[in-house]
């Protein structure tokens, strides 16, 4: 099989990853990695732990890299491991057997305009949460809301237009933006940090319009995310709104009810049916309460939207490179008594690739997929046909 | 207490901020400061995570830079990482026992999260304790073992079957044990396996076809494990069979005993007869003797309360099964499903459960503590939606119990020496990263012993714990710990103390010399015998007397 390896732009053998090119970098871009809530350099690194700790050069936004001039990077380099010239290279790889671990992606909320993703700014991903909770995140694990973390952005940018319209003696522009800047100043400081917080289970699975399956993993993650919130931010409130809580691990069940007793989470089983918000930018969540049996509202600091599961949308054409079957969800097909296997023998897979799964059953699943190749690598391929 | 010279000794230590889990709770600056001062420490330095790349890099950067002669990290835990760091020194031309770590988060931060400074004054004390500890170290080296190339599997189901075969097919000697007289564990006793509508006897006989024909593999049927000795590589496992007793040398054991299904005797009056339980269904459905026109089925009994905390996993899936095998056998038959949270998860189970609602089976759900009452004929409850009681006509009603804990999980886990949970369920070595794997080298866990779950994960992971168990076996030989106890001939008066605290049997009485004596294979560095030694001869090389003084004098003076 042929592999090819993009270019970074970096000699992987010479990077130490001191970090010194991203700190003098002039390119500022949207981090992608924390899904647009502070900004990289075009030449970065992911995250503090990635592997392997080797800085990369972004060539859709590097000034040299897109004709412009700079090469600031390759100057302060002192292990002189910036290569503009670096290309993709082909690896040729003879192997036995094949494992298809491509994971999933995250079900795009803004197809349920009804819970105003993408619109709203304080209706977030269960992602995004992840991200504004870590401590290697875009507020250092800070539970920052997002209208205020981009309302100190567009402070700064506002400093500067009023600057510019009080040079042009602009009194109409200058009244708008002081007005403007007066309301987000008032906002930043009175909404810093979420307390109050809603999780919405199922967006986008268990849904007739989406995924009709269920995603396996999200009750227990939506817990997780609102017992670290509490433990960052001891005044936390969570509301959890659910349809069944899939509490089904080792250990989970448990987990749930502790979140409940120590944690300040509250569960209500309902669906969630609109979401709107209020002058100040807050969500106002609609939804039933079905052990009232009433519709009611309940107005918040922050949603976060547990999306599906869903498959990633390059398995379609991995798969009919590798011949393989995949399920009406494009999941890669694999049968009850034979969990590794796909439908092409010496073709393993494990974790989302092959539907939904919890970090435990997935790392047990790897390994089975380890052993699977191994019997075909050990054996010579004998293995296979049984 | 004789204390060797420490001044060639230069410390340099690490401080990890492990993101915010330490950081967030404990003054960083100040306890970098703090290292500075402390005797023999040259080298401070904070990382953002020591544990990443770059950190172990910077590790290995600063041994020769600054002539390191001991590293001290202070950060997460020695459970997950004192190896990785150890090896770093290793890889640094540092002898990997000059290595000690100071637990500042699972040990202080993690506990301390409301208290800043007095947590930031305890990881002072902790990593002053720790380089006082350092500076005392010695060389230390490892021994190398040979190991035997075979795999015992307690447990003849559907997953001690998959990870037999999967070994056997990557061409290890297996000896699969299995108590009753047939494979295929609690599979045996069900009826159909849906969505295939497959009898599990199909399963079982491919799956025994193939282990029989497989040289490699040998089948103990009636056999049960009666005593091990050794160590990971080095076992040696004495199998009950039919009367006899045979020793078999084993590099590794896997633990997949299953579990058993929970008879709920005098819950919502069971009696075997119209109020039953699913096994007892599942029998029926099997001879086709189901004549109930209504059917109430009830989840989570005994399962989800207080006396057991978890939710089994597999049962609501099991009456979804059991509903629908009712609704094809004949449409008009009422079938009811009490229940608190369906839990269908993934894409099978939900179609499943979508299925079953297509085919008119009804779904109920119960407030625990407003629980269905079950009297002859009439299944009450009071429906949460409606906010009233309803009476649903039943004739047969089947309660849907959780699997617990075989009996012989006790008996096993103190035989391996491994630990069980509050419900008898085997602990595995880290919940999530080590889901198949003991916190004991050598021996792995899978299927129902582990917790309860379906025939497709049981089968993942008989064969993942395959791959573990082939981890170990793959390799020519192993290496022991440095960590092991020494007694010194000179002054061991033979009183035998060591002997009868020793739980590994690692330690000899020489009569003709009066003298006990470690094997250093066998010991597992508990220091059980060096606390014990009256006459102080017997010492835990890593722990000696001498550390643990200079370590418990700069906690008393800070």
């Amino acid at each position: 099989m042929k592999v090819r390896q993009k270019a970074r732009y970096v000699d992987a053998s010479r990077c130490t990853a001191c970090g010194a090119c991203a700190e003098k970098c002039p390119t500022k871009v949207p981090n992608e990695f924390n899904f647009g809530l502070d900004m990289r350099k075009a030449i970065y690194k992911d995250y503090a732990q990635g592997i392997p700790s080797v800085y990369t050069i972004d060539p859709q936004h590097c000034k040299v890299l897109t004709g412009g001039k700079c090469g600031v990077c390759a100057k302060v380099c002192q292990a002189k491991a910036i290569d503009y010239e670096q290309k993709d290279s082909e690896v040729e790889l003879n192997v036995a057997s094949v494992i298809v671990s491509t994971g999933y992606e995250l079900f795009d909320a803004t197809q349920i305009s009804e819970y105003g993703y993408g619109r709203l700014p304080n209706v977030i991903s269960s992602l995004e949460m992840e991200r504004l909770l870590s401590a290697g995140g875009p507020t250092k694990g800070h539970l920052t809301r997002p209208s205020v973390i981009h309302g100190e952005a567009r402070l700064k940018e506002l400093q500067k237009l009023i600057k510019k319209a009080e040079k042009a003696e602009n009194a109409d522009e200058l009244a708008a933006l002081k007005k403007e800047q007066e309301w987000l100043v008032d906002h930043v400081q009175r909404y810093h940090t979420a307390k109050k917080l809603g999780f919405i289970q199922c967006v986008g699975s268990r849904d007739f319009r989406f995924h009709k399956y269920c995603s396996s993993y999200c009750c227990m993650h939506s817990i997780k995310e609102a017992i670290i919130a509490r433990e960052h931010e001891p005044e936390t409130v969570s509301y959890i709104f659910y349809m069944d809580l899939r509490t089904v691990g080792k250990g989970f069940e448990e987990y749930k009810v502790r979140g409940a007793k120590v944690s300040g989470l509250r569960y209500i089983r309902g669906r969630v049916a609109e979401i709107l918000q209020d002058k100040d930018l807050n969500p106002v969540v609609y939804y039933e309460d079905t052990e009232q049996r009433k519709v009611v509202s309940l107005t918040l600091d922050m949603v976060i939207l547990a999306n599906a599961c869903s498959a990633p949308k390059g398995i379609v054409n991995l798969a009919s490179m590798l011949g393989l079957e995949l399920d009406e969800n494009h999941f890669v097909k694999t049968h009850p008594n034979r969990p590794l296997d796909t439908s092409v023998p010496g073709i393993f897979t494990c974790g989302c690739a092959q539907g939904p799964l919890d970090i435990p059953e997935s790392v047990a699943q790897a390994s089975s997929a380890a052993a699977k190749a191994a019997e075909v690598v050990m054996t010579g391929g004998r293995a296979v046909a049984v | 207490m004789e204390d060797r010279g420490t001044s060639e000794v230069r410390v340099g230590v690490f401080i990890c901020d492990c993101g915010s889990n330490i950081a967030g709770y404990l003054n960083m600056k100040e306890l970098v400061e703090h290292a500075k001062t402390l005797p023999n420490v040259v080298f401070v330095q904070e990382n953002l995570y020591t544990c990443s790349e770059g950190g172990i890099n910077e590790i290995k950067q600063a041994i020769p830079r600054e002539k390191l002669t001991r590293v001290v990290v202070a950060s997460c835990t020695p459970r997950t990482h004192e190896p990785l760091f150890m090896s770093a020194c290793e890889e640094a031309g540092l002898n990997p026992y000059l290595f000690e770590m100071a637990n500042i988060r699972d040990q202080c931060s993690w506990v301390h999260m409301g208290a800043r400074e007095q947590g930031t004054e305890r990881a002072k004390a902790q990593i002053g304790m720790a380089v006082a500890k350092a500076a005392r170290l010695r060389e230390l080296s490892r021994i190398k073992l040979g190991l035997t190339h075979r795999a015992v599997i307690i447990g003849g189901g559907v997953s001690g079957m998959s990870a037999a075969m999967a070994l056997g097919n990557m061409g290890y000697e297996v000896d699969l044990v299995e108590k009753t007289d047939r494979l295929g564990g609690l599979l045996n006793e069900l009826n159909l396996i849906l969505p295939a509508h497959e009898p599990p006897q199909h399963l079982i006989s491919d799956l025994t076809e193939r282990l029989q024909a497989n040289p490699n593999i040998k089948i103990h049927l009636n056999a049960t494990l009666k005593a091990v000795e050794g160590y990971v590589g080095n076992y040696v496992a004495t199998i009950a069979e039919n009367g006899s007793e045979t020793k078999i040398k084993t590099g590794v054991i896997v633990v997949a005993i299953g579990a058993k299904v929970l008879i709920p005797e005098g819950l919502y009056g069971y009696d075997g007869k119209s109020v039953i339980t699913h096994l007892e269904l599942e029998r029926m459905l099997g001879q086709g003797s189901v004549s109930a026109r209504n059917v109430v089925m009830i989840q989570c009994v005994g399962s989800r309360c207080d006396e057991r905390t978890y939710c089994s996993r597999i049962c609501c899936m099991t009456s979804v099964k059991n509903a629908v095998l009712l609704k094809e056998a004949d449409p008009s038959v009422n079938v009811t499903i009490l229940y608190r949270d369906i839990q269908m998860y993934g894409v099978e189970n939900e179609e499943l459960f979508r299925k079953s609602k297509e085919m008119g089976v009804r779904y109920v759900t119960y407030d625990p503590t407003r629980a269905p009452v079950v009297s002859e004929g009439v299944v009450s409850v009071y429906h949460l939606r409606m906010g009233k009681e309803i009476a649903l006509p039943s004739d047969l009603t089947v309660l849907s119990t959780p699997l617990v804990a075989n009996e012989d999980a006790v008996q096993l886990s103190s035989l391996l020496k491994v630990p069980v949970n509050e419900n008898g369920f085997f602990l595995e070595g880290h919940v999530k990263l080590k889901p198949l794997d003991f916190a004991t080298d050598g021996v792995y866990l899978c299927g129902n012993a582990r917790f309860p779950s379906t025939i497709r994960e049981a089968i993942a992971q008989g064969l993942g714990v395959a791959a573990r168990a082939a981890g170990v076996l793959s390799k020519e030989a192993l290496y022991t710990s440095g960590i092991v106890a020494d007694i010194n001939p000179e002054t061991c008066c033979g009183c035998l103390g060591c002997v009868q605290v020793c739980p590994y049997g690692a330690i000899n009485y020489f009569e003709d010399r009066g003298i006990c004596q470690v094997n250093k294979v066998l010991c597992k560095g508990c220091g059980g015998c060096a606390a014990t030694c009256p006459s102080g001869s017997a010492r835990l090389d890593g722990f000696s007397s001498e550390q643990i003084y200079a370590q418990i004098e700069q906690a008393l003076a800070g």
